[in-house]
């Protein structure tokens, strides 16, 4: 058949609308998703002084804002903490818990225990979340034992160390046998009981976490809701919904119950693919502040932007572990060859100006670190290093190291490899390089063949949260198959020590261990690397790279 | 053509189910664990992983997954929910993945169409201009040009726009969403520039070469003036090959430009597809590749009948 005349004009006309109602069809859309309510305001700010005002942040897309016990990354991390207040405060020097007067804006008003194993939780009255509701000892235990509840929440295994929580857990063939801890009791309005099932001196420091922050009635009845819009009971609330891969967007909550309200009228989050697209904004003055700049821009960040670029020491701390199930590095010695070998300084000098050598098996930011932990092992004697690796009988065959793809480790690891064949003499040496997703589960399997890179990011400030957690027997995140009763003891002494402080103690000597035995080699410290605009001043990071958004203000003008 | 038009709507069926089943299969066959992915080096419970395996049902056997994924085996407490039911799954943030196309669709729609508006209407002019022109300056600026955007890679290109038109000379917003229809303008342009090439090249050698067919001789025999000849005749069936590049690459652009969306911090679906990839998200990455599928195949359909419009020798049964 033939298009001829009036077909033919009626087929171009057709096409032609087709094309203009599907390039207008997200026309309606285009004002709710293309901007935010007041982007005229974002830009322009309010005029003159320190208050008022509204800061764009930095984001990735989150993966989760509500509940908070499924908050474990740092994009929804950085969202939560506007939304929410904790119960503890980290003092930034410190790193220590504190609470009630001393700081202003957690709401635990006492936290005691006498034998570490049950703490009674004060709070301080007045607080209300953002729908006016009160906040309760009732609103923490409720919404503690939903966290405990739901297994696929990332943050559950925080409560697990509260009595009740096995009983809460069910298994793929059984209902949970209590549908609450029994270690959490309500005392009064404002009081609670905590018992967990083994003393744990480091407890004041991990409900400083996000995963303890308390939820109201109306979020814990209606989670879908809430996460999409949560209702917190920090100095910020949610303006709208989540708006997500564009942006999320909090306003000062009036009736903010902690003693330093914020300065600022609302903070934008910005939701970018790219640090480097991020990055340009700022420079251009579109975006306030980025809480980590792209690694290779650093230097020229500090140069262009001068002391708007903000470093200080972060909680991230690289390793190299060793398998040692393996029975090629099965010898102490071996180990601690490979690490004395490494030349931390040239690399992070010439290949990675946002970290520093590390020299201890925790981060600097964190209650009783010390300065040379490691020792011998974290310095660089290459003749020592030979020494030692030819008493341990050398290495045959090829070496493999492991890292995780992607990541921008390649260059690093190659120099490594340099120096272990320098240094050494391993002639062969040859790189696994995988993604996350074939990456664990081989470490998990134990079927990693040699040295393997990886970090640890801290949840709360105790040596124990990094030494536990990596190096303890069987523990989830310890794969070097590496086990030492007097390790796993003087730990479990520290957790049941008198306080925080004796606490640490312990975990001293179970460092000194680690110079003995290396089961993992202390690579790294990141440094924090912070930017921000000029219309924005008072920019303050603690330890975990959470900027206090109360601190800041709007300079403008 | 009506009937020509039903056969071809009628193809989608087993094309979408063909796709769906080789996507499914793909993805699946990916080694490793998206679930330990998730969480890269945090920590995080065995409880945690293992239900968050259950609720996916990462642990089934392939037909299984694929079956309660399309809706033919009941899934838990949750009975038939797939793909028949209208329901095409959850990312693993707990997301709908129709939830997840409806918001990332639309921008990538309108970068699309944008770029084909922008490369058709610039590049069909510029090769028009360099084939009746030809040999002069216009014609060998246009082929420099050309050959200058196709030599670049996108990225260099599209990074070095944005820092000099919108960081240095402000002309146009960096990236985001923010400034309305402003927002789609540079994204837009550096999308269209290399199929601008392309579509002008492509013009000027059709048209150079439908100069000298022979009615084109007897047109101007005839006594119509050139602006005629050229635009009743040469034109329109030099456009046939460019019509087809054009349905091409409007099919490729609907798919998403993941460099463009980016640097851009334009939040599409190409955007979506590739990180949906990264992170092993199989059910976003069926739901989207299969709708994306069809999309194509209805753009060439369209594409297909406007042939018949632009030459009427061509018939359809």
């Amino acid at each position: 058949m033939l298009i001829r005349g009036r077909s033919r004009r009626w087929m171009l006309l057709l096409t032609a609308l087709a094309l203009v109602a599907a390039a207008c069809s997200g026309g309606g859309g285009e004002a709710a998703e293309g901007g935010d309510p007041s982007e005229a305001g974002g830009e322009a700010g309010t005029e003159g002084g320190a208050t008022g005002g509204e800061m764009s942040y930095y984001v990735g897309e989150p993966e989760h804002l509500a509940p908070p016990s499924n908050v474990t990354e740092s994009n929804g991390d950085a969202v939560t903490d506007a939304l929410f207040s904790p119960l503890v405060e980290l003092d930034l020097e410190t790193s220590e818990a504190i609470w009630g007067d001393d700081a202003p804006n957690a709401v635990a008003a006492n936290v005691e225990s006498e034998d570490q194993q049950t703490f009674t939780i004060t709070l301080k009255d007045g607080w209300t979340f953002h729908d006016g509701t009160p906040v309760t000892a009732q609103s923490y235990v409720d919404t503690w034992n939903e966290g405990a509840r739901n297994a696929e929440y990332t943050g559950n295994y925080f409560f697990s160390t509260i009595e009740g929580y096995n009983e809460v857990q069910g298994t793929e063939s059984e209902a949970p046998a209590a549908e609450e801890m029994s270690g959490l009791e309500v005392v009064d309005d404002l009081t609670f009981e905590v018992t967990l099932s083994e003393p744990f001196s480091q407890f004041p420091l991990v409900i400083s976490y996000t995963a303890f922050y308390p939820l109201s009635e109306g979020c814990l009845a209606d989670m879908a809701a809430c996460q999409e819009a949560p209702v917190g009971n920090g100095p910020f609330q949610m303006d709208g919904q989540w708006n997500h891969d564009q942006n999320v967007r909090v306003t000062r909550y009036e009736d903010f119950g902690g003693g330093t309200p914020p300065k600022i009228d609302a903070i934008d989050f910005r939701v970018y693919a790219d640090l480097n697209t991020g990055y340009t904004d700022l420079q251009a003055g579109n975006l306030d502040v980025m809480d980590s700049l792209p690694p290779e821009q650093i230097e020229a960040a500090e140069q262009e932007l001068g002391d708007r670029v903000i470093r200080g020491d972060s909680s991230v701390y690289t390793f190299l572990g060793f398998p040692t199930y393996d029975e090629a590095f099965s010898d102490p010695n071996l180990r601690k060859a490979i690490s004395m070998a490494i030349d931390r300084q040239a690399i992070t000098d010439a290949i990675l100006p946002d970290r520093v050598p590390a020299d201890a098996w925790v981060s600097p930011v964190v209650a009783g670190y010390e300065e040379g932990a490691c020792g011998e092992v974290c310095t660089y004697d290459p003749q020592q290093a030979r020494q030692l690796f030819d008493e341990a009988g050398g290495y045959e065959g090829t070496m493999t190291l492991w890292f995780n793809s992607g990541a921008g480790h390649e260059e690093w690891m190659e120099a490594v490899s340099n120096l272990l064949r320098e240094n050494l003499g391993i002639e062969s040496i040859e790189f696994e390089s995988l993604d996350f997703a074939e990456y664990l589960p081989l470490l998990q399997a134990e079927e990693v063949t040699g040295p393997y890179r990886l970090a640890w990011v801290m949840d709360y400030p105790s040596p124990q949260n990094y030494l536990e957690n990596l190096l303890y027997t069987g523990s989830s995140s310890n794969y070097t198959g590496w086990s030492n009763e007097e390790f796993d003891s003087l730990i479990d002494q520290g957790n049941a020590a008198g306080s925080v402080e004796e606490g640490l103690e312990f975990y001293s000597q179970a460092q000194e261990i680690l110079v003995d035995e290396v089961p993992s080699a202390p690579l790294f410290f990141d440094l924090i690397a912070a930017a921000h605009s000029e219309r924005v001043s008072n920019v303050v990071f603690d330890t975990q790279e959470d900027m206090d958004y109360t601190a800041v203000e709007i300079t403008e003008g | 053509m009506g009937r020509y038009a039903a056969r071809r709507l009628l193809q989608l069926i087993p094309v979408f189910f063909g796709a769906t089943f080789l996507l499914f299969a793909m993805v699946y066959l990916i080694p490793g664990d998206p679930v330990a992915a998730l969480f890269g080096e945090r920590r995080v419970s065995e409880n945690t992983l293992n239900e968050l395996r259950d609720q996916y049902n990462l642990d089934d056997p392939f037909l299984v997954q694929y079956g309660k994924y399309m809706g033919f085996i009941p899934d838990g407490d949750e009975g038939l929910s797939g793909v028949f039911q209208g329901d095409f799954g959850e990312d693993f943030r707990g997301r709908e993945v129709t939830a997840i196309v409806g918001q990332r669709f639309p921008p990538t729609l309108r970068l699309a169409i944008g770029a084909v508006v922008v490369q058709t209407v610039i590049g069909i002019l510029a090769g028009i201009v360099a084939a009746i022109r030809r040999n002069s300056f216009w014609d060998s600026l246009v082929l420099v040009s050309t050959t200058l955007v196709v030599a670049v890679p996108l990225f260099v290109s599209a990074s070095v726009a944005q820092l000099v038109f919108g960081l240095r000379l402000g002309w146009f917003p960096i990236a985001g969403l923010r400034n309305g229809a402003m927002s789609y303008a540079l994204p837009t342009i550096m999308l269209a520039s290399i199929s601008l090439a392309y579509t002008a090249r492509l013009t000027r050698t059709s048209m150079v070469e439908n100069g000298r067919a022979d009615y084109v001789r007897t047109a101007r025999a005839k006594g119509l003036h050139t602006p005629r000849v050229i635009g009743r005749h040469v034109l329109r069936n030099s456009l046939i090959p460019v019509i087809t590049f054009l349905g091409v690459e409007l099919g490729t652009l609907l798919g998403g430009a993941i460099i463009t969306e980016t640097i851009f911090n334009i939040p599409g679906i190409g955007r979506a597809v590739f990180e949906a990839v990264n992170q092993r998200e199989g059910a976003v990455v069926v739901g989207v590749v299969t709708m994306l599928v069809v999309v194509y195949m209805l753009a060439n359909l369209i594409i297909d009948l406007l042939y018949g419009v632009l030459d009427p020798r061509i018939r359809y049964e």
